[in-house]
Formats: C-alpha cells, sequence, structure tokens
C-alpha cells in the first residue's frame, strides 16, 4: 500500500483507464482551521471510489467541493478533464448534467411527490414526452425497491426510503459519475445490501463511477476498488492512507487499524497524553 | 452588512438575468410554478387582506365623520376615504399583510430548504436556485401584490360606505360619485407604482435572507424575524419617499 501525507493516489490501471475525476493539491482553510489540507488523487472510470475517516476529518468537505458547492481556498479539481474551481455557473450546469449526487439527508424537494422528484432531472433536462418520463420513474423506483411509492409525499416514507429515493433521483439520467454521502445511513441490512449490489452494478456492469463517503466498513470492504482516509488532528484533512482493501486491511497504522476494526484506539499525542495523564493519576 | 447587501444585490443580478436575458436563451419562464406561487403569496391572501383593509375603511369612515361632522361637511367623507386609501392605505396595509403572511413563509421555505441542503440538490442537478425558486416568486409577488392594492381599494371603500350609509343614510350613489371626484387616474398609477415597489423589496429581501440562511432551525427562526423586520423598515422608508416625490 502507498501511504502519503499529500501524495496522488495511483489506479493500478493508470494510462489505460479513463481519468474521471483528478484532485490536485487542494487546501480550504474557514477562519484558522485548515480543513483540507494538500488533497491529491486521480479516480478512473469504473471505479469505487471510497473517502473514509473520523468524523470532522473533512470527508463531507471533501465531496461538497467535488460537486461544487464549495469553493477551495487553493488548488484544481478537474472533473471529466474541466476544471471545476471558479467556473462560471453555466459551464458548471452542462458537467453537472453528468453525475448524480446521493445527499446524506437524501435532500428530497418536500413541495413534490416521490415521483416528481426522481422525474425532475428528466423534466429540466431531457425533451421525453411524459409517458416515458412515468416510464423511468417506475423503473428507477423498482430499481431501488419503492415500486407504489411514487404519489406519496417526503414526508409520508421514512428516513431509509428517502435515501432510496434520493438515489433513485441521482440514477436518473443515467449518468456515468456518481457522488454518494453516506448512501447506507440508516438503512436497515438489507437495504444496505441492496444499494451497495446497486453501487456494484453501476461501476461493474455499466462501467458508472461511484465516490463514497461513508463510514460503514462492511459496505467499504463490499464496494470500493479504492479507499483513501482523511486523518484528523494533527493529520485533520490529510490523506494518511490510500489503497485497495486489501492494502488497508494489511495497513500497520494503528490509526487505520483502529478505524476498520471499529476499536476506541488511541494514537500519537493521545495515546502518550493519556499514558502520562494515568501515571499522574497513579503517583 | 456589507456581506448582506453583496448578497442582495448578486440576487438581484442574477434575477436580472433570468428575468430578462435568460428567456431569449431557450430557458423560459417556468408558468407552472410562477402560477402556484401567486395562489400561495396572493390568491389565499385574500381572505385577510379583505377582513383587514375592511375594517380599516370602516374606522376611516368613523374618524372622519366624527371630525367632519360638526363642520356640516360629511360630503367630503367619501373622497377622504378613497384618496387615503388609493394614495396610502390600500398600497401599504397590502404590503404589511403580505410581508407577516407571504414575505415571511418565502424566507422560513426557502432557508429551511437550505439547511436540509435542497438548494444543494438543485444545483447538483444543473437546476440553478434563482430559476426554479426565485424566479416564480418574484413575478407571483410582481403581479399580486398591485392586484390586491386594488383589491383592497375596493374592499377599504365598501367598508367606508357602510358607515356613511348606516349613520348619514348616504345612497350610493352619492358615495360612489364623491369618491371618485376627489381622485385623479394619476392617483391609481402611483397605488400601482408604490405597490410594485413594495412587493419587489418584499420578495427581494425575503429571498435573499432565506437563500442564505445558516445555522439549522434557529438560523431559520432567526432569518425570518430579520425578513420581516427588514421588510417592514424598507417598505415604510421607501413608502416616505415616494409620498414626497409624488404628493408633497
Amino acid at each position: 500500500m502507498k501511504e502519503s501525507q499529500t501524495g496522488a493516489a495511483e489506479s493500478p490501471g493508470d494510462g489505460e483507464a479513463e481519468l474521471i475525476i483528478e484532485v490536485t493539491d487542494l487546501v480550504r482553510i474557514f477562519g484558522t482551521q485548515t480543513v483540507l489540507n494538500g488533497i491529491s488523487f486521480k479516480i478512473y472510470r469504473g471505479d469505487t471510489f471510497v473517502i473514509m475517516g473520523g468524523s470532522g476529518c473533512g470527508k463531507s468537505t471533501l465531496l461538497k467541493h467535488l460537486i461544487g458547492t464549495e469553493q477551495p481556498t487553493s488548488g484544481s479539481i478537474k472533473i471529466f478533464g474541466e476544471e471545476i474551481v471558479g467556473l462560471s455557473d453555466a459551464a458548471h450546469a452542462e458537467i453537472r448534467r453528468r453525475y448524480g449526487m446521493l445527499f446524506q439527508s437524501g435532500a428530497l424537494l418536500q413541495s413534490l411527490t416521490v415521483a416528481e422528484n426522481v422525474s425532475l432531472p428528466l423534466v429540466e433536462h431531457t425533451d421525453l414526452d411524459r409517458g416515458l418520463i412515468d416510464t423511468v420513474v417506475k423503473m428507477k423506483l423498482e430499481q431501488v425497491g419503492l415500486t407504489g411509492h411514487g404519489h406519496k409525499k417526503p414526508s409520508q416514507i421514512s428516513g431509509g426510503m428517502k435515501k432510496r429515493v434520493a438515489l433513485a433521483r441521482a440514477l436518473a439520467l443515467d449518468p456515468p459519475l456518481l457522488f454518494s454521502d453516506e448512501p447506507t445511513a440508516g438503512l436497515d441490512p438489507i437495504m444496505t445490501a441492496v444499494v451497495d449490489e446497486l453501487t456494484l452494478d453501476l461501476t461493474k456492469k455499466i462501467g458508472c463511477t461511484a465516490v463514497v463517503v461513508t463510514h460503514d466498513m462492511n459496505s467499504v470492504f463490499r464496494i470500493a476498488t479504492r479507499i483513501i482516509m482523511l486523518g484528523t488532528g494533527d493529520q485533520q484533512g490529510k490523506i494518511i492512507a490510500q489503497g485497495s482493501p486489501a492494502e488497508l486491511e494489511k495497513s500497520t497504522d494503528p490509526t487505520v487499524q483502529n478505524f476498520i476494526r471499529g476499536e476506541a484506539g488511541r494514537s500519537g499525542d493521545d495515546a502518550a497524553t493519556a499514558e502520562l495523564y494515568r501515571d499522574a493519576l497513579l503517583d | 452588512m456589507l456581506d448582506g447587501l453583496r448578497s442582495y444585490f448578486s440576487l438581484c443580478g442574477s434575477l436580472f438575468y433570468w428575468l430578462f436575458l435568460a428567456p431569449f436563451r431557450g430557458k423560459p419562464y417556468r408558468v407552472s410554478l410562477i402560477f402556484a406561487q401567486m395562489v400561495r403569496i396572493g390568491v389565499q391572501a385574500i381572505p385577510l387582506s379583505a377582513l383587514i383593509v375592511f375594517t380599516i375603511g370602516i374606522v376611516l369612515a368613523m374618524q372622519s365623520l366624527a371630525q367632519v361632522q360638526q363642520l356640516g361637511a360629511e360630503i367630503l367623507v367619501p373622497g377622504l376615504i378613497s384618496s387615503t386609501m388609493i394614495r396610502e392605505f390600500a398600497p401599504l396595509i397590502t404590503a404589511v399583510i403580505l410581508i407577516g403572511r407571504s414575505g415571511s413563509a418565502v424566507t422560513a421555505e426557502l432557508g429551511t430548504m437550505k439547511v436540509s441542503e435542497e438548494i444543494d440538490a438543485l444545483e447538483v442537478m444543473a437546476i440553478h436556485p434563482t430559476s426554479y425558486l426565485i424566479l416564480p416568486r418574484f413575478i407571483a409577488m410582481l403581479v399580486m401584490m398591485p392586484l390586491l392594492a386594488v383589491f383592497g381599494i375596493y374592499v377599504g371603500m365598501f367598508g367606508g360606505w357602510l358607515i356613511c350609509a348606516s349613520a348619514i343614510d348616504m345612497p350610493i350613489p352619492f358615495f360612489v360619485t364623491q369618491a371618485i371626484a376627489f381622485v385623479y387616474p394619476v392617483d391609481l398609477v402611483i397605488c400601482l407604482l408604490k405597490s410594485g415597489v413594495f412587493g419587489l423589496l418584499i420578495v427581494t429581501i425575503a429571498c435573499t435572507i432565506g437563500i442564505n440562511v445558516r445555522g439549522g432551525a434557529e438560523g431559520v427562526g432567526l432569518a425570518t424575524t430579520r425578513s420581516v423586520v427588514l421588510s417592514l423598515l424598507a417598505v415604510f422608508v421607501a413608502n416616505a419617499i415616494m409620498t414626497a416625490l409624488f404628493f408633497f
């Protein structure tokens, strides 16, 4: 496994696979806090690229930069070969039509029904007639196990169902790139497996590229082809580990191992401070 | 303060593009959304607006009668009511009603959409929030505000006539003739102009504050309060300036 502070995560298929996303030296500073610190990586077609890390490490902020709802302090983000940092709204809109985004909260429009939410990208960006749009919506809802719920408002369905509707909406235009923020949070184990299978189908069968932010280690090892882990504390906003799932499993870094195994271990300065504190108490 | 002004003028610039330029670049208005907002902002405000302006008309008539009866000049009451309603009360009271009822609702709705990432979702779907959310509300407010003001004139006058009829048996043809004699067409034009300016101020302030909400439910509440306060301030200052310009 390659582990570095700022080095770009390389794909095994470099030189052959199509480069979809390229992030170079991305820095984001809020006030005095550096949330993203020199992040660099590349994502290739067909990858399921997982961004993981502890709470507050900046993984959702990184995702917001990738989708362009946040602007970095410095650095470069290229999607489909086009620089999106400082891009005009109109030019960005063209790129955005080529990817879908599943928000952590679902972010469904509360004033629309489930079916209207899923049909929104189709109505806005295609010339399909109403009948065809309705058919596509039914297919997408069936894909996420929500047949027959199209007429309901988001307030009438559960959190897990909202997330699946949001996934159906993100996939409405069959985008070649899908961003997901905690796609399985709040889902039961069966639905978690369904969403994971759907992600695998998209990447393996259709050649879609997925960028997933998640804490769910079962999902990570089920779907990821490559992983980056962001650090906290002294390593805030830096890539502390990267590689394939197998490479991360073999990592000797205690922070990585604790995270993967879900153990409440400490490392670095925290551990040293805890040891000193215990010794001081015993003395 | 500076950030707020920057956000306000940025929203106005974006509105200008979507209102005047975008339709010529293949991005037409979303007519169904505009009509939906006209119903929510204007049509549903009719009962409240009617009730309040009706009581204003009654109060105006009672106060006027109490004063002019001592001079035996009751025939002046219809003109007093009509000129006051058209020049000041109809546009101003309608604006206050729409600030409390519709402007606050616009801020709260957009603010809630902002904190629940719905606006981010629209952006990521390449749907511009100004085009989808703000423009329909803007057009709806600009159309409904003058209509409600004109409606308010009729309802207020009716309230005034009820008092005149019951107190001094004033027949309706006489009331209408006297009411018309004291106003000029330009008064109605200024009434419509005032309503348009008030509507523009209310909706742009409500949208700017709503779409820039931060901090969850508490932020939405604070933003709604700020929207109402700033809109009231802006409308009353604008009213004073326009009255000074046109009638003083």
